[in-house]
């Protein structure tokens, strides 16, 4: 995809979701800010890992363990009474950063499947961790008591506020990415990609090069966890289980991987879907894993895929 | 007294592990032949398990059920290859991730659909309920000890099956060379749904022979499946030996670390530290164990590219 269609396509997909709150006070149906606020946050970890699944070609199958680093990053220091945002998320950032930093340095030593299931087991690893630390709920996970304070006009209290804050981050996001995959680091992650050997032999250290992808798609995935935390208001070392890395795979993939827009379609249609079969039936797995077969097999390039027509993928 | 004890788990290790073997045997059997990654391996392993306790139901026999159970699970999976994955494997092992994944959706809410969410009771055969005294002193129970003979004398049969028969020779060929043994005139596709179903079979037996032991209910092929994920990860994929070593060491760390870190650590840490810390440690032992052994050697530890 051209670097500009890409920008309009972005910068369409963020004004659509500027119109959510007017649109959901019109209608008189508040909830859909609540459900549109979620959407954003896990559009913000899917681009993440967008980063380095779709452009790296890193297939992370433990992404959702920096959801749980950033959502206890903002939970622990809550409860011992430090309650500034700007404290909590770039401690959230720092702790995912480092947490990709090991996890990265290890199994960026492997490759293909192997890549898929180590990462997988240090995701795991983390959950187990969450589950048998006690002093913070273990299993059951603990309330957060009382969501981020940054000060001034912004209370995240407020639904809306708290809605349009995490559209600037995602915002921030998606510009960060959209100039980072076009810029020098981004065609070396890209080069490395289609094809390793060569960027080693022109000279390029890919290992550095793609660890860096790494850590920087942690670190962001750590905010989407620490807003995570206080949308929920509620944090379980379920967020970093392992089908929760699966649904980010899911929205990655079927947006269209290697996109940008992808992954926020994806994050959109997933949860929409979900949101609407879930309001069917309580069994709504039995329907959603079909649909995932068969997105599978018949749009391979994700719905950006569709929508892009003949544009190639990774673009 | 403390000499009975490291033997009783260690024998409960090796029961474990018999048991990661035989999900781990179809796994790599599937990926090192099929180049296919089958997340929804553990979805057999749950079928197999409810499968056997229906037809026990049915027949009113444990014997009968588990007996018919290995060929419905067989059928389950032969249907799943051909219905959803045969076309997968020439795909990215990404796509393959994904369509797994809608697998196991729909096989943990159809098991829900049918028998409930709950956790429902697998009867051991009264013949197995009791124990055997290996030792002056160890009683231990008659049907974990059939759970290791299972195992090994499968490990035993695929051995064979892969080494000293036509089926096998097949396989390895298959495994190195796919489109040389179809110009040979072989229907590698039928060979790939066997191979497929024999593996969901193994899975299915698996199943059935933990449903006593562990708790029967929807997502309870999930948590095995990592386990056997690393299982497979250590040995080096598609290497059965691999997996057999694998699951052996995998199974003992586990249950040896679950039974004696806590004490081991009190002895260094204080009590409450000790308490806290054993057992999280116990529960990431094997992901430790995994990514040590991934650092070291990349690739496993008996890296084949053929089925032996």
């Amino acid at each position: 995809m051209a670097t500009r269609e890409r920008a309009r396509l972005l910068a369409g997909a963020c004004a659509l979701l500027a119109l959510v709150p007017p649109l959901a006070g019109a209608l008189d149906q508040p909830f859909y800010v609540e459900l549109f606020r979620r959407i954003m946050i896990f559009a913000i970890a899917a681009v993440s890992l967008d980063l380095i699944l779709g452009y790296g070609g890193m297939v992370s199958f433990g992404h959702a363990a920096y959801l749980g680093v950033g959502a206890y990053a903002v939970g622990i220091p809550a409860v011992h009474g430090i309650e500034h945002a700007l404290v909590q998320w770039p401690l959230a950032i720092v702790a995912s950063a480092l947490v990709a930093l090991v996890i990265g340095a290890i199994s960026l030593r492997t490759s293909g499947v192997y890549f898929i299931m180590i990462t997988l087991a240090f995701a795991q690893m983390l959950y187990y961790l969450g589950i048998s630390v006690e002093a913070y709920g273990g299993d059951d996970g603990m309330r957060l008591p009382r969501r981020s304070v940054l000060g001034g006009p912004l209370d995240l209290r407020d639904p809306v506020i708290f809605y349009y804050l995490v559209l600037a981050l995602l915002a921030l996001v998606l510009l960060l990415a959209h100039r980072l995959v076009d810029a020098r680091f981004g065609l070396v992650i890209r080069g490395a990609r289609s094809n390793e050997p060569r960027m080693r032999a022109v000279g390029f250290p890919t290992y550095r090069y793609k660890l860096v992808a790494f850590v920087l798609a942690g670190a962001i995935c750590g905010l989407a966890g620490a807003l995570l935390a206080n949308q929920t208001e509620y944090l379980t070392p379920d967020f970093a289980h392992w089908t929760r890395s699966g649904e980010l795979m899911v929205m990655v993939i079927l947006g269209g991987m290697g996109t940008l827009v992808g992954p926020v379609v994806g994050a959109v249609v997933l949860l929409l879907l979900e949101n609407l079969l879930s309001g069917l039936t309580a069994s709504w797995q039995i329907i959603l894993g079909p649909f995932l077969v068969l997105v599978v097999l018949f749009a391979r390039r994700g719905l950006a895929g569709l929508l892009a027509g003949a544009a190639p993928a990774g673009g | 007294m403390t000499a009975l004890l490291v033997v009783e788990q260690v024998l409960n290790g090796l029961q474990f592990g018999c048991t990661l073997f035989l999900m781990a045997a179809g796994l790599t059997l599937v990926f090192g032949i099929m180049n296919l990654v089958n997340l929804a391996h553990g979805s057999f392993y749950m079928v197999g398990a409810y499968l056997a306790i229906a037809l026990t139901r049915w027949t009113g026999s444990v014997a009968l059920g588990a007996l018919l159970a290995l060929p419905a699970t067989l059928l389950v999976g032969m249907a799943v290859e051909a219905v959803a994955l045969r076309t997968l494997y020439e795909r990215d092992h990404l796509d393959q991730v994904l369509a797994t994944f809608g697998l196991i959706l729909f096989f943990n809410e159809a098991i829900a659909l049918l028998w409930g969410r709950a956790a429902i009771y697998a009867p051991i055969p009264p013949a197995l309920a009791g124990h055997v005294e290996l030792l002056p002193g160890l009683r231990y129970p008659t049907y974990r000890l059939l759970v290791i003979a299972v195992g090994l004398a499968v490990a035993a049969g695929l051995f064979v099956l892969v080494t000293r028969t036509r089926l096998g020779m097949l396989i390895r060929a298959g495994a190195s060379n796919r489109t040389m043994l179809a110009a040979l005139g072989v229907d590698v596709r039928r060979l790939y749904t066997r191979v497929f179903g024999l593996g969901a079979a193994l899975a299915g037996l698996a199943g059935l022979l933990a449903g006593p032991i562990y708790a029967v209910q929807p997502g309870m092929g999930e948590q095995i499946l990592i386990q056997v994920l690393v299982v497979i990860v250590i040995g080096g994929i598609g290497s059965i030996r691999g997996a057999l070593v694998g699951a052996v060491v995998v199974g003992m760390v586990d249950t040896l670390g679950r039974a004696f870190l806590r004490p081991l650590l009190s002895a260094v840490l204080s009590p409450t530290a000790a308490d806290s810390a054993g057992p999280a440690l116990a529960s990431m032992l094997i992901y430790l164990l995994m990514a040590a052994i991934l650092a070291i050697r990349p690739q496993g530890l008996f890296a084949a590219r053929a089925g032996a």
